[in-house]
């Protein structure tokens, strides 16, 4: 927003530089700290107004039109305007006035009109009540009113203000549960922590006493990150210092559930809340299309002004002849002949550029833009996308990339939650290498004790039997799960009772740690709650355990691992961790490794997902000097997620291996159909995924991304251990250009089955080695093969990866030499960044939040429904938007031509070959709507074969509808009908007359001829386009001929007072009433038509596209080859 | 978020949200498109045939016969020239009468800043060259009667022009006030005696003031529709006596005189039918090499399937 940059550029410098500062200090209740400590430094915050709105009354208008003439149509326009306006042009200046005014017009009243239901939005929330704490009462106060330092109270159901710290809540254990649907989609409830030295304070009164300083970080638009540090000062004590972090912000445009009231200070404000912050819109992306398009307008942009040259360099030629320059009956006016030379060259330049600048298709802009936004409501109105588990059908966050949808070439996925359910299942666990099978629940009910185990190995000793209570408490204690209460489901509040087993749900973000502490419920310890800090689990002999949590060592995704600290009632201090097995083994100094080993890569080939469990207890001292180093990295105003680390590194060290488990992550539904489909139709398919290889392959066998026949080539850390990365690189695309040779020398289908296609797995260590620039000048070299590798894998499977490595792989196969177009796919928050970076960024809308579905271009409810997206909406919207591309500048190639070849037999004077109403007309109704729905409805071939036979995609890959040869063939097209129009129309003209009573026809019912045939022609040629004739292209493509006869006749038909000339009349009617001009008419058109119809045929009989080829087989099918036309009505199921 | 009732995001199901609208699907292959050349090649032909005959018919002189001037390598199209004239003045509006649009200049004010009526280009360079057809019957001549009556639009004749309205019953006063164009010798009230035919409505100049499409055209002069002749121009000796006024040596043009009588579809324009007939022809020869294509190649793509 760059009303609040100004705004704090302006208290930058209002303040003076040297208050500008990287963290700000807030004093809670404007309560300054007691003397001696920090200087008091005032800072200006601004006041909490929210100011969406992008005008103000004054400001509208110039504003406004700034930012609409910054759009390159609307700019083309207005400097033909003032062209027009400035100098004598032939034509009037309402050619281009009248359009761009009311293109102006409606765009502003539309944008002023939302822009004012913003003011009132921003009044209706500014104005709206809420309550501070003012000397130990409630006060009630305007939300803009509101200042940073404030205490303020916030009831259930309301929405915060600003963005707060929470400080004290009616609930006894100081939490609060939020909902942030309106910031991130995410409807389940979260909970907030109130701070731990604050959260007693209960009352008004007693809130009003807190005498503390926050110091934390400047606003930054990260809604997930946020670090601070509290000063309590008690009793002139030395102050106590907590750490903040994002579980103790309550973020602006929250919502408070559950939760009578809480107690919270103002930190940001106004626009400085993360809300407001994130309003700012991402980065756009173009579309190769919009690329091509781009460059054809560049391409009539040099026609048009050599066309303009042209002219004035013949003209001045040919008016070298005084007697040409001003005959005897056409006198120049004194100050025509006074001009200067260069004066008159110029003007007579721009009065040529003015007569063609039609050709320059500006109202194709608003059609493509119209095309876009309306077509993306097919993608959200498909009934096929629509997830009725989740309610909710795909959505579309920009629609500027529909048409790239239709040319992908690589689709990099992520494994877990997009071709997986991310639902885990318990499968098993082994402690020590005995392995323990969770028995399958009946009917919900959950048999306890050793009935629900099956023993697979000998019953393990004593000892063993202790070690597996350890075990089980270690899943039971190592999470960050919560559990909620049916009462709060239903939000019926009953207060907080001992609940029942089977009525408490447990919800995490991490759907693993449910499965587990589910499938330790059935092998008999079932994790209660957590209360006054204290874990309470119910171990099989129905006795409750109470562990208080000393600390979380919370999970992050390049530790891969979480720790917790207990201490037991017994008082003994334990430290569980679990994490994936790379990340433990390594820290293990105890325990059977090698059976665990074993076990965690047998399941991982099973495709189960595997995590490791340690622990190791801890003295007092022991505890005590990890509880202040975490404290002191907690504390940390810089770099605290650094010192955070190093902090944990050390402590999660030295453990004993107590085993390991495996969850099952089930396939989403037809992922392998739609990656076979998707391999079909010519894409490769990237798997990125954080799990492990054996895993991640299984998977990909399971999704057939990898055949049984497809050679697998490993570039993996084990690998380069025994090799040099230099070596393994070398002997693989060795091994793979030998193919490669062979490969296309036969295949030009590249379909043919008996060559082996390969599969690349490698992971991130290996990755970020090839991609590492050293300083070898080899290193440029390694990338250059890998990619040469990659391109001749059907698949690729990149395991281990970090979320900015993803990104980078999509980087690099995007900056690739091809420069191929690329897809990320992905649900979690850790695909954003590959989302973003991609071509298309496609969300799922998935179990792990929102964050990938909000920051997508286009979010869909599961993975399958991508095929739908690809193969059929993508192939769709490329191919209507090409041909809406290409027809446009046919058309106006077919309009405008005539009027230059005009020039030639008019003594180059600019006289224009039409009429002003028909220049105007031409793209904005008679030629505008067939087009505009053609692009909206054409479907070449039906949905259900674009489905069924994925190979179609390859048909419009790389971007093959735009190429060079086809532009120019259109173009060539449009000139060719031009000089038949203009031409047909001469010699028919050619001195002699047509009517039957004798009497001559002038210019203008030459021109209407020309026009006529034009308009017809263009529209007919659309038609035979068409593939798919729906009651709307019939109503639209005759109805927009018949609107064109009717206006002609209307306009001819009627001395027209407002006009100044009347030379239209009664040209049209005159024209129909002579018998040749029909039969001219109708001869010219067919002449302009049978070229591209023959051409058409021909190409379809020798070289037809694989569509075509359905199309025939289709045909063939359906009707007896008598029928001339051959109806075929597609399958409906619903009849409209 | 709809989680508690699904139905109510749940898109309309209808055939044209889910793009399933019953449809046409037209494929235009050569099977159907050989039939399709074959008849517009015949049809073309016919046609072609039919227009080239009535044509050539024109030659002999039957019917009422039609005179026409042309001139060559005037630009009528010209824009400065095409613009310069005030429909509303030629509309009959006394404003603009006395105040000729800026259009006209510089043929909008006579001598003593006078408005000029008509004003413009076109009607001060009225072609007003005077032609008289004699029929010599035994070395007598005698004048044939030329038709001055509908050579014009009739819209232009009876709506778009007007006179001022008269004063005083007289056309000569309405025009008090104005100068004649430079270049006439007399003014627009004495263009004719018929005072149908007089002022802004003379036919004449309704014929001038709808500029040429093209540098090299013809304008209806005469119909000859008056007694003897009004059947045809029997054969024999006529005479045109031309009144020379009109110069065009300047830019290099030619005069010339036309007689031709008129079909349905015209005066003498041979395109017409020679384009249909040549492009009826190519129609069918477009089928026959599509023919070919057919026959060669089909058995291939049918095999390929």
């Amino acid at each position: 927003m760059d009303c609040s940059l100004l705004r704090s550029l302006i208290n930058r410098y209002c303040a003076g530089e040297e208050n500008w500062v990287d963290s700000r200090t807030i004093y809670i209740g404007h309560r300054e700290p007691p003397s001696g400590t920090d200087a008091y430094i005032p800072q200006r915050y601004p006041d909490n107004r929210i100011v969406s709105s992008k005008y103000t009354f004054w400001n509208f208008v110039p504003k406004n039109l700034f930012e609409q003439f910054r759009r390159i149509a609307n700019f083309y326009f207005l400097i033909i305007f003032l062209v027009q306006l400035i100098i004598d042009t032939p034509t009037s200046p309402i050619t281009s006035g009248l359009p761009l005014f009311f293109v102006i017009t409606v765009t502003a009243v539309k944008q002023g009109y939302e822009d004012w239901l913003r003011h009132k939005a921003d009044n209706a929330v500014n104005q709206c009540p809420v309550h501070i704490i003012q000397h130990g009462k409630v006060v009630r106060k305007q939300s803009r009113r509101l200042r940073v330092g404030d205490i303020v109270l916030v009831k259930e159901d309301e929405t915060f203000p600003c963005d707060l710290i929470f400080l004290s809540s009616s609930r006894e254990d100081g939490t609060c549960f939020v909902t942030t649907a309106s910031l991130d989609g995410e409807s389940s409830h979260k909970t907030y922590y109130a701070v731990q030295d604050t959260k007693a304070f209960h009352t008004e009164q007693e809130v009003d006493t807190i005498n503390a300083t926050i110091e934390c970080e400047q606003p930054q638009s990260d809604l997930y990150k946020f670090v601070g540090r509290i000063n309590i000062y008690q009793d002139r004590d030395e102050p106590i210092a907590r750490p903040l972090g994002s579980e103790n912000l309550l973020l602006r445009g929250a919502t408070l559930k559950n939760t009578e009231h809480i107690f919270a200070v103002v930190i940001y404000t106004g626009m400085e809340t993360k809300m407001a912050l994130n309003y700012q819109s991402k980065s756009q992306k173009r579309s190769a299309v919009e690329k091509s398009m781009n460059t054809y307008l560049i391409v009539y942009l040099c026609i048009l002004i050599s066309k303009a040259v042209i002219n004035t360099v013949m003209k001045y030629v040919w008016q070298s002849d005084p007697n040409r320059d001003e005959p005897f009956y056409n006198h120049k006016t004194d100050s025509e002949r006074q001009r200067n030379m260069l004066l008159k060259v110029i003007t007579d330049f721009l009065a040529f550029m003015v007569l063609f600048n039609y050709i320059i298709p500006v109202s194709m802009y608003v059609t493509v833009e119209m095309q876009k936004f309306l077509g993306s409501y097919f993608i959200t109105w498909d009934d096929d996308m629509f997830d009725s588990e989740l309610g909710e059908g795909a959505l579309v966050n920009t629609s500027d990339l529909n048409e790239e949808l239709g040319q992908i070439e690589y689709v990099f996925t992520d494994k877990t939650g997009t071709l997986t359910e991310n639902n885990m299942e318990f499968i098993e666990c082994c402690v020590d290498g005995h392995v323990y099978v969770a028995d399958a629940i009946c009917n919900g009910q959950i048999l306890t004790g050793t009935v629900g185990m099956d023993m697979i190995d000998s019953s393990p000793g004593a000892g063993g039997k202790e070690r597996e209570e350890l075990f089980f408490r270690a899943l039971c204690l190592c999470h960050t799960v919560q559990v909620k209460e049916e009462e709060s489901v239903d939000g019926i509040k009953k207060g907080l009772q001992p609940c029942g087993k089977s009525s408490s749900v447990y919800i995490s973000s991490s759907p693993d740690e449910v499965a587990l502490v589910e499938g330790m419920k059935r092998l008999g310890f079932t994790y209660l709650r957590l209360k006054d800090n204290h874990m309470e689990i119910l171990n099989r002999d129905d006795d409750i355990e109470r562990f208080e949590l000393m600390e979380v060592l919370s999970f992050d995704s390049v530790r891969r691992r979480m720790s917790v600290i207990v201490k037991s009632s017994t008082g003994e201090y334990y430290l569980f961790c679990k994490g994936a097995d790379s990340s433990i083994f390594p820290r293990v100094i105890q325990g059977k490794v090698d059976q665990v080993r074993a076990r965690v890569e047998h399941n991982a080939v099973e495709g189960l997902r595997t995590l490791c469990v340690a622990y190791k207890t801890l003295a007092q001292e022991e505890y005590e000097s990890v509880c202040k180093q975490i404290n002191t990295a907690k504390l940390a105003l810089q770099d605290r997620d650094k010192k955070l680390a190093e902090a944990f590194d050390f402590i999660e060290r030295d453990l004993i291996l107590l085993g390991a488990t495996a969850v099952e992550d089930r396939l989403q539904d037809k992922a392998a159909d739609t990656i076979e489909s998707l391999h079909k139709a010519g894409m490769k398919v990237w798997v990125l995924t954080g799990d492990k290889m054996e895993t991640a392959a299984a998977t990909c066998y399971a999704c057939k991304l990898f055949h049984r026949n497809t050679e697998i080539l490993e570039l993996t850390t084990k690998r380069t251990e025994e090799q040099s990365l230099h070596d393994v690189l070398f002997d693989l695309s060795k091994t793979v250009l030998r193919h490669c040779g062979s490969l296309t020398r036969d295949t030009v289908s590249g379909l043919s089955h008996d060559v082996p296609d390969y599969g690349l797995i490698i992971d991130g260590a290996t990755l970020s080695a090839v991609m590492k620039p050293t300083e070898e000048s080899s290193s440029g070299n390694y990338k250059e093969i890998f990619l040469e590798i990659c391109r001749n894998c059907s698949a690729v499977l990149c395991c281990r990866m970090a979320p900015l490595q993803k990104a980078q792989i999509v980087k690099m196969i995007k900056t690739s030499k091809e420069h191929p177009i690329t897809l990320a796919i992905g649900d979690g928050a850790n695909d954003v960044s590959m989302i973003l970076e991609a071509h298309v960024g496609i969300g799922i809308m998935g179990k792990e939040g929102r964050q990938a579905a909000r920051n997508s271009d286009y979010a869909i409810p599961k993975f399958k429904h991508l095929k739908k997206m690809l193969l059929v909406h993508g192939h769709y919207y490329y191919i209507r938007i090409s041909e809406l591309v290409q027809y446009f500048f046919y058309k106006n190639v077919c309009f405008i031509f005539p009027q230059f070849l005009y020039q030639f037999f008019c003594g180059f004077s600019q006289q224009p070959l039409y009429d002003t109403a028909y220049l105007t007309l031409y793209n904005i109704s008679f030629t505008s709507l067939p087009i505009l729905l053609y692009s909206l409805i054409e479907q070449h071939v039906n949905m259900d074969i674009l489905k069924r036979d994925p190979s179609l995609y390859r048909d419009i890959a790389k971007n093959s509808l735009l190429r060079w040869r086809i532009f120019i063939y259109w173009t060539l097209l449009g000139v060719f009908d031009a000089v038949v129009f203009f031409f047909g129309a001469y010699f028919l003209f050619d001195n002699t007359t047509f009517t039957s009573n004798g009497q001559m026809f002038g210019n203008w019912t030459f021109g209407t001829l020309v026009f006529t045939v034009l308009v017809f022609t263009v529209t007919l040629k659309l038609a035979l386009d068409t593939q798919y004739w729906t009651w709307i292209n019939h109503f639209v493509i005759w109805g927009s001929l018949l609107f064109y006869v009717i206006f002609s006749l209307l306009w001819g038909g009627i001395i027209w007072p407002f006009l100044n000339y009347q030379r239209m009349y009664y040209v049209f009617m005159q024209m129909l009433s002579s018998g040749p001009a029909w039969l001219g008419i109708i001869l010219l058109i067919t002449i302009s038509l049978i070229p591209d119809m023959l051409k058409k045929v021909i190409c379809r009989q020798l070289w037809p596209t694989s569509a075509e080829r359905i199309q025939a087989k289709r045909q063939c099918l359906s009707v007896e080859p008598s029928t001339i036309f051959m109806l075929s009505q597609t399958s409906s199921r619903i009849s409209f | 978020m709809g989680k508690e009732d699904p139905k109510v995001s749940k898109p309309d199901n209808t055939a044209f949200t889910q793009q399933r609208l019953p449809a046409w699907q037209p494929i235009l292959s050569a099977g159907i498109v050989l039939p399709l050349f074959v008849v517009i090649g015949l049809t073309f032909i016919g046609i072609g045939i039919g227009l080239f005959i009535t044509s050539s018919n024109v030659q002999e002189i039957e019917g009422p016969v039609f005179m026409y001037y042309g001139l060559t390598n005037y630009y009528q199209n010209y824009r400065k020239y095409g613009i310069s004239r005030d429909d509303d003045q030629l509309f009959g509006n006394i404003d603009s009468l006395k105040s000729p649009a800026n259009f006209c200049s510089p043929y909008q004010m006579g001598a003593k800043q006078m408005p000029i009526a008509p004003c413009g280009a076109i009607a001060n360079s009225l072609f007003n060259d005077t032609f008289r057809l004699f029929y010599k019957v035994n070395e007598v001549y005698t004048e044939v009667l030329l038709d001055d009556n509908g050579i014009s639009w009739w819209t232009d004749y009876n709506v778009k022009f007007r006179n001022p309205p008269e004063i005083n019953g007289s056309l000569k006063n309405a025009f008090e006030g104005t100068v004649k164009p430079l270049n006439w010798p007399k003014p627009v009230y004495e263009l004719s005696t018929n005072p149908n035919n007089n002022g802004f409505i003379n036919q004449d100049f309704l014929v001038w003031m709808r500029i040429a499409a093209l540098p090299n055209f013809r304008k209806l002069y005469r119909r000859i529709s008056e007694g003897n002749w009004s059947r045809s121009l029997p054969a024999g000796n006529y005479s045109l006596e031309i009144t020379y006024n009109y110069p065009v040596l300047s830019f290099q043009g030619k005069k010339k005189v036309v007689f031709s009588t008129v079909t349905w579809m015209g005066g003498k324009n041979s395109f017409l039918g020679i384009a249909y007939l040549v492009f009826g022809s190519l129609s069918i020869v477009m089928a026959l090499i599509m023919l070919i294509v057919y026959a060669k190649y089909q058995v291939q793509i049918d095999r390929d399937m």
